[in-house]
């Protein structure tokens, strides 16, 4: 099972987790992760993380990568909620959730899913700080993370 | 034709999305910029650094060397920072 979702509202990781599980029957491992808006850039305080999508391209785009995730590491299922918006410090951003029969695919996917996330799907971020707004560049890291699931 | 625009190159060009009929002599994604550039000063300094952009043609990511038709959507943006 492969669930994505787009949304400007927030989600309450319990409850997605729980309604996970509930359709898993099998055990083995499950992973999550949860990213949130940084209180602080280095020394400059975030006021705000507003998050611009592509609709219909979004979805699609990590929709993609998620059913490869699930091949790829034999998941039995996987979650990617991922919202946009104008969000605060603090706040979720996205949620991975992935479930597979032993560990390693669980946290490897939940790797896998995020690099992709970074590097692919159709997001972008602008920062609104003490000193200003900025639109957020893409993290030469990040590429070289998402490169190494395709060498 | 509709030309979609995301993030700083939306703010520069000044418009999320432009509708037209695809101009004579266009063919490719590339040309389609080249035409693009001479639109406004905004196109032009939005799309100055082609390298520093990214193109999707029907909502795939695509190359500059993508044919490209009538009834495309075409999206132009920067490199994505989700996550």
């Amino acid at each position: 099972m492969v669930t994505v979702r787009v949304q400007t509202a927030p989600f309450d990781q319990a409850n997605e987790i729980d309604a996970l599980l509930d359709s898993q029957k099998g055990g083995g491992g499950l992973v999550t992760f949860q990213g949130l808006v940084r209180m602080k850039n280095g020394p400059v305080s975030i006021r705000s993380l507003t998050l611009e999508i592509y609709p219909g391209m979004t979805e699609r785009v990590v929709s993609r990568f998620a059913h490869e995730a699930k091949e790829r590491f034999h998941l039995d299922a996987c979650l990617v909620i991922h919202r946009y918006g104008r969000l605060l410090p603090g706040e979720p951003i996205v949620l991975v959730a992935t479930h597979a029969p032993h560990r390693q695919a669980a946290f490897e996917s939940a790797c896998y899913i995020m690099d992709h996330l970074k590097t692919r799907a159709p997001f972008w971020k602008y920062e609104e700080t003490d000193r200003g707004g900025r639109w957020i560049e893409q993290n030469s890291a990040d590429i070289d993370a998402v490169r190494s699931w395709h060498a | 034709m509709t030309v979609v625009y995301f993030a700083w190159v939306r703010e520069q060009v000044g418009s999320g999305r432009e509708e037209f009929p695809l101009p004579d002599d266009v063919t490719t994604l590339d040309g389609l910029l080249d035409w693009l550039t001479h639109k406004s000063p905004g196109h032009k300094q939005a799309l100055s650094d082609r390298n520093g952009l990214r193109f999707a043609v029907n909502l795939d990511y695509a190359d500059p060397q993508s044919p490209i038709s009538d009834k495309d959507e075409i999206a132009i943006f920067p490199p994505v920072t989700g996550g």
